[in-house]
Formats: structure tokens, sequence, C-alpha cells
């Protein structure tokens, strides 16, 4: 037993010095030198007040983000379709916002329906993919991949289109909102308390979810084995419909802080891959929703600390997204190799 | 092929399943392998056939020491195995399963396989369609189709395990014939099983498992006491069969019908006592299966009524005839019974009806840990229900169901099961029955129909006797009625 924990170690440790063994090669490749790269990196991410903020503000939409999908993952489903669910969150707060700001409505009150109207939006969409594959037989990842690319070109549509900015439309997206429809944030910066307590509750009531209750218990029981599931009485679609809702509403107020809170406005790539990376971190923590914070902590900050790269060393923004997918292939190869080698002895 | 074994050991963590194995089988043999569940049979031939490596040990093929590296590798030297559950690919043709793992090149030769396939079939009295699909197929002809492709692709020597489970009487026959045909043309068989029965009217020689010894090895003619001796160590009787206490209707049936998209039964018309338990004989996929699942709802019903104590439940849901107290066993234990990746906690926790929100998972420890006890399951708590051995799984369904049941459906209950595990769970059906279950079970053996049920329905290509007395009849007459002769005897009304 003794020895096994040990072996654990070594294989989660051997995939840490991989990955960063991998990406050390890949930064030389890039003709950047790799300790400075790092320390870069680290600094960018938490050199100053302003870095840590900016991590912070990244933190809560992953926090989200892999929250719902940590739900899906539960019940055996592939939920694809985070990226367009979130952005189509996104559309349902503007939409709620642009409605509302004219009337005489307290902002407050304006904020609270313009994110209601988020969730209720990213349910909606999660739900359509769900009900495609519950009434359709369409494989979530096709159908989840299809809604992404549809709410891609609904967010285009309505940004340079009927949402357009007085004159012409541009990708930097619709009209600002009136300040007094933004999140409150803390004196001086751009750090939304409100946003960070909410994805820091909804992380809470999910891992609580997940663990201790028979809800949960009953959705890993329909994501191992449907068919027994079904025959110890749990309604299954139902429960694959309610994961697909659930991780909607989560992701679509992912969706709507990134309005309510971050850019005031709807961009044509709201989402930003907060989705997919979402999918990166709960396969990173192999569906132990405790380690979801901390890690997904660590992607924001390689995230943010990587934008010194781009200015430094002139590489593309994209080689955060490198950097994080190597990781988690390596750290899953790890989990394989180990699997292999306790079979084998 | 001449096959021999020298001195093989097989360890999995602190279980040394196979101790020193010594066994050598001239060419043209049926060589039976005996024992319990956990005996080690199937992990000595899975060495042998290249699924798992030996810690130590020699293979000798022909009397040249050979090292099989993987089941590809054994099928080189003319080693093919049949498992327990086929090994098949359901949603593709026979044909191509057939042209499966042969080393062919990038395009299969379709016409030449498919000439080969008929003329192979032909020499063994199968009657396999080779653009069928496999699904279509029952277990037996499954079986069959996987001992054409071992023989096509050059096996000399062919382990059977456990291949008599889940086939019907005559495809049994078949089978039987089929590895005499195998041993005359000086083929190796090696027979692995726990049914005497077969066991004695098959094997020229048997060599008995036990806890991962070679215990002993004998020729025919055998006596079975020996035999079960050795198997284990000590000799045991089956139990009586305990009458059922005054009838009250638990689960009634007016001319019920249900159909798939093969086979209709047809009109069935039952009252089942409280604490009865009726025994479904047939050929597999002769309709029992299909009122099995109709009767808890599991397919809907086309026509006649169904009603249990008294409430009409007819074309409602599993899940209502669950609540009604009705509990359905598959015989796919990890497929439809357990989720593989749960432990037995986990399990007990969903089996129960849910009270509030969330799990007392503290309690829910303490009840798995008083269930095993009690069901004498071989696990822990946390033991996830893959790692447990079949007749463990077994045992595990049977502690999973809630406590007071009205209706208690069983497909092949002690299927693949040794006889002791299969008393033991009898005993705890009975157990059952004297609290007022009832039971509806399939079975493909005929004794423990016979042993086991008060009443018994024999199924024949959709037909369905009625009830007949099990007290009344021998394995001679239900094998008949099995085999659709002697249905004159009944006013069937349309039949199928």
């Amino acid at each position: 037993m003794k020895k096994k924990i040990w072996v654990n170690i070594a294989f989660q440790v051997g995939a840490l010095v991989l990955a960063l063994l991998s990406t050390t090669l890949l930064l030389l490749a890039a003709g950047a030198p790799p300790f400075q790269a790092y320390a870069a990196i680290l600094k960018g991410a938490f050199g100053s007040a302003g870095s840590l903020e900016t991590l912070l503000i990244t933190w809560s939409p992953l926090l989200l983000t892999t929250a719902g999908v940590l739900i899906t993952f539960s019940a055996g489903l592939w939920n694809i379709g985070v990226e367009g669910q979130m952005a189509m969150g996104a559309i349902f707060t503007t939409w709620m916002l642009r409605l509302l700001q004219e009337t005489s409505l307290p902002p407050a009150l304006t904020i609270v329906l313009g994110i209601l109207a988020g969730i209720v939006g990213g349910a909606l969409w999660a739900g359509l993919a769900g009900a495609l594959k519950t009434f359709g037989g369409v494989n979530e990842i096709f159908g989840g991949l299809g809604l992404n690319f549809v709410s891609t070109a609904l967010t285009i549509y309505l940004v340079f289109g009927p949402w357009k900015r007085p004159g012409v439309g541009s990708m930097s997206g619709t009209e600002p909102f009136d300040r007094s429809l933004w999140l409150p944030t803390l004196p001086d910066t751009e750090l939304s308390l409100w946003s960070l307590t909410l994805s820091l509750l909804a992380l809470v009531i999910i891992i609580v979810l997940l663990r201790g209750t028979h809800f949960g218990l009953r959705l890993k029981a329909v994501g191992k084995n449907p068919k027994s599931a079904f025959l110890m009485g749990v309604p299954t679609w139902q429960y694959s419909m309610l994961a697909f809702l659930l991780c909607g509403a989560l992701v679509g107020l992912a969706g709507a802080i990134q309005v309510t809170g971050v850019y005031h406005r709807l961009l044509p790539n709201i989402s930003s891959g907060y989705g997919f990376l979402g999918l990166l971190v709960s396969m990173l923590v192999n569906y132990q929703a405790v380690w979801v914070a901390p890690v997904a902590f660590f992607f924001a900050a390689v995230n943010v600390g990587s934008i010194q790269l781009q200015l430094m060393y002139k590489l593309d923004s994209s080689f955060s997204g490198v950097m994080q997918s190597l990781l988690v292939l390596l750290v899953l190869l790890g989990e394989g190799a180990r699997q292999r080698f306790l079979r084998k002895h | 092929m001449d096959v021999e074994l020298r001195d093989v050991h097989k360890t999995f963590g602190a279980v040394h399943a196979n101790v020193g194995i010594n066994l050598h089988v001239p060419a043209g043999t049926i060589q039976g392998i005996l024992g319990e569940n956990g005996a080690g049979k199937s992990t000595l031939m899975k060495v042998l056939s290249g699924f798992i490596r030996a810690n130590q040990g020699q293979i000798l093929l022909d009397n040249r020491p050979v090292i099989i590296h993987s089941p590809a590798d054994a099928i080189r030297h003319g080693i093919g195995m049949l498992h327990q559950d086929p090994l098949d690919f359901p949603p593709m043709r026979l044909i191509d399963n057939f042209v499966l793992g042969h080393e062919g090149g990038l395009f299969p030769n379709r016409t030449t396989a498919a000439r080969d396939f008929t003329l192979l079939a032909s020499q063994f009295g199968f009657s396999l369609d080779p653009d069928a699909y496999v699904d279509a197929l029952t277990v037996g002809e499954r079986q069959q189709l996987e001992i054409l492709r071992l023989l096509w692709l050059g096996a000399r020597a062919l382990i059977f395990d456990e291949p008599t489970t889940g086939i019907s009487a005559a495809q049994k026959e078949k089978l039987f014939s089929a590895l005499r045909l195998l041993a005359e043309q000086g083929k190796t068989v090696l027979f692995v099983s726990h049914k005497l029965e077969d066991v004695e009217g098959l094997c020229h020689r048997v060599a008995v498992l036990r806890q991962g010894h070679l215990v002993g090895e004998t020729k025919h003619p055998y006596t079975t006491e020996k035999l079960v001796e050795m198997m284990f160590g000590k000799a045991i009787s089956v139990g009586e069969r305990n009458p059922c206490a005054g009838c009250e209707p638990t689960l009634s049936l007016h001319n019920f019908s249900a159909e798939d998209y093969r086979l209709k039964v047809r009109d069935v018309s039952l009252e089942v006592c409280s604490g009865e338990v009726i025994g479904l004989a047939g050929m597999e996929g002769s309709g029992q299966g299909l009122f099995l699942r109709s009767v808890c709802g599991l397919v809907r019903a086309v026509d006649g009524r169904i009603s249990l104590h008294g409430k009409n439940l007819t074309g409602r849901s599993y899940h209502a005839f669950k609540r009604a107290g009705t509990a359905f066993l598959p015989a796919a234990r990890l497929e439809e019974g357990l989720a593989a990746g749960l432990d037995l906690t986990e399990h007990f926790v969903l089996a129960e009806k849910p009270s509030g929100f969330f799990v007392n998972w503290e309690e829910s420890r303490q009840l798995a840990q008083s269930r095993i006890a009690a069901f004498n399951i071989r696990g822990t708590p946390v033991s996830t229900v893959e790692s447990l051995s079949g007749g463990n799984q077994q045992r595990a369904l049977l502690a999973l169901l809630r406590v007071p049941l009205n209706l208690l459906l069983l497909e092949h209950p002690t299927r693949g099961l040794d006889i002791e595990s299969a008393i033991d769970i009898w005993s705890k059906l009975k157990e059952r029955c004297k609290q007022g279950t009832s039971i509806l079970f399939i079975s493909s053996d005929l004794e423990e129909i016979l042993q086991y049920s008060d009443r018994v329905l024999v199924f024949f290509s959709g037909k369905v006797t009625p009830p007949l007395e099990a007290a009344a009849l021998t394995t001679e007459a239900l094998g008949q009625l099995i085999g659709g002769k002697g249905w004159e005897d009944f006013a069937l009304g349309k039949g199928a």
C-alpha cells in the first residue's frame, strides 16, 4: 500500500517535470531564454497589485466554467458546447441590459435581472445540446460543436448588425453600457468582489452537490453506467438533461459576469476560450472538485503571466494555451502510464 | 497438438492464482479443467492463450518450448480461446467478424473467406448466415462463429471457458459433437467448466483445480462423488424445496401479450402466489426474456392486463413497477446491474430510497458493512464492484434489493457460479420467499428449474405452456417441451 503511494507520487512528479521540460524546449525553439521567460510569467502574474487584480478577474469565469463542466463530466457527458453556452449567457445578459437600460428600473435590479438572463441563456443553450442528445440521438460532442459555431455567428451578427455601435460596427463590440450598469468594483480597481464571491460560492455548491448528496451520487451512477443506474431506479435521461441545464446555468453566469463585470458590452469573442480551458482544468483535476480552485488559479496565472512573454519576446499570446495543454496532456499520459505500471506489478 | 504446461505460477498481488501447475494434454484429447469459481481455471487458460503472462513456468507445444506474448501470438502458435462472454463485435456482420484478426494484407478477401466460412460451417453442421449481424445471434450461435473463426485462423488447440452457460440444450449437443469432431481431427480441446454433468459426458480426461493448485487428474469413466470431493475438498448435497405458504396472489396477468422485433408472446394468464417461485424454461430467445422484461415494464406490453397486489400497472413504466415493489436482476451483472467504477457503499446508497438531500456516508458505510457480512460478499465497503468475482457480484446484487419486495424477477441467477455459491444464492432467495416475495426466474439449467420452482412456464418460439407443477415434471419431459415436442396436449388458443 505504502509502495503504491510512492508510485503515484513518482508518476505525478514525473509528468510535471516532463511538462516543464517540454515547455522549456518549446521556449528555446521559439528563441526565448527559458528561465527569464518563466520569471517573466511569474512576475506578470504576481509582480504587482495590478497583475494580481487581473489574475483574480481571470480566475472567476474559469472557476465557473470548470464547475459547470464537472457536473456534465460526472454524468458521463462531454459538454464541448461550453464556449457557446458562455457566449449565449453573455448575449442574453446584454439583451436584458439593453432592454432595461432606458427604463426607470433601479440599476441594481437591472444588473440582477441581466445576470439572471445570462444564467437562463446558458442553460437554454446547454439544454438544447442535451435535448439533441436525449431526443435526437445526436452525440453531445457534435451537438455542442455545432452550437458553438451557431453562437459565434449569432454574436458576430448582433455586434455588426442590430446591436452595432452608432455609425459602424467593429470588432471592439457593442456600445459600452452606462457605468451605473457595471458590477461594483473595489475602489481604484476593476476587480468585482461580487463576481469573485459568486464564482467561489458556485464552486462550493458544486463540490457539496457532487460529493455529499444523493443527486451527485445518482449523477455519477448515470455517468458510470446508465443502464444499471436506470435499473436501480434513477431516471437517467432526466438526470442527463439536468446536468446539462446546471452546467449551462453556471457557464451562462460566467458569460453574464464578463458582460456586467469585465467588458461592459458584448464582444465577438466574449467566451475567450474559458469554456475549453475549463474542460482542461477538470480533466487535470481528474474530476476531483476540491482541486478546481488551486488548479484554475494556476491556469489563470499562466494566462495572465504569459502576456509578458508577448511583450518581451514577441511570443504569440496563444503560447499560454500551448503550455496549459502540454501540462494536461502529459499529466493524463502520466496517469495512463501509472495504471499500466500498477497492472504489471 | 500436444500441449504441455510446466510449473506455471501466476500471482495477482497477494493472490497466488496458479501454483506450480503441471499439465500435459496429448493431441486429440478433450481435456476437462474442473474447479469452483476462483480456483484458477481461467487464469491458467489465459496464460496459455497469451492474455496474461505467467510469473514463472514453461509452455511446450508439440514438445517445443514457446513464449506466448499476446492472443495474436497464441493463434500464430495454433492456440485459440473462446471466452466465457463472446468477445465479438455485435454491430458487425458475421463475415466481418470472421475475417477480423486474419493477417491477410490490407484488403480482406471476403469472397474466399465466405467460401471457407460456409465450408467450415457445414463440416460442423452449424447453420449461420455470413451476412447476418452478430447482434441478432444467440450466445450459442456466437460461440459457433468464434469456433469457426479460430479454426480458420489455424487453431490446433482450442480452449473453451464455460461454454455451456447461456446456451440451449440443443446448442449444447451441437457444441459437444463439434468438440468430438475436433478431437477426432487430432486437435486438442481444453474444456473449462464447473458443471460436472458436462465434463462427465464429454471429456476424455479431467484435471481438477482447487485454490490455485492442480489437485488431481482422472480419466473417463468418473465417479461424481470423487470429482465433487476433489473440487471442494468435501462432499456437499443440494437443499430441499420448501413448499409455499397459502396462496395470496401477488402478480396477476390477464391475457398478457408482449412483443419485440423477433417474436410475440401471447395471451399469458397467470396468478402468482406470494412466496411462490416460477421457473421460466426454454431455449435462449424463446420469449422468456421478453416476457420477464415486460412483467416489470422494461418492455411495454402490447395487450392484456397486469397487476401487482391488486394494483393495476398495465402500461406503466419500469420505475412505476419498481415503486410498486418489483425488482429485476439482469443476467449481465456488470453491464446492466452494477456500475463499474462505483464502490459497494455507493451502490447501497443508490439502491435505497433516498432519505433527504444529503448522503449520510458514515451510516451508509455501516449499512454496507453489515450487508457485506450478511450476504457473505468477499469485499469491503470501498471495493469497486468490478474488482469482485462473479459470484460476489451476484451476491452484491441480491444484497442491493430493498427489503419489502413483492416480486423478484431474475435472469439466470446462478449463471457462471459454482455449486456452493449457487446453493448460497438460492438459500437467500428462499428467505425472500418466506417473507412473501414471489420469484420469477429464467434459467437454462433444467435441474435448477425443477429443483427450485413451484411451477414452471415453458417457452417455445413465443408459445407459452400453462403453469406446470414442478413436482410432477421430469427433466426429460421438460427437455421435450423446450425442444418443441408434446405441445399438442395444451389447448393454447391462437399460439404464435
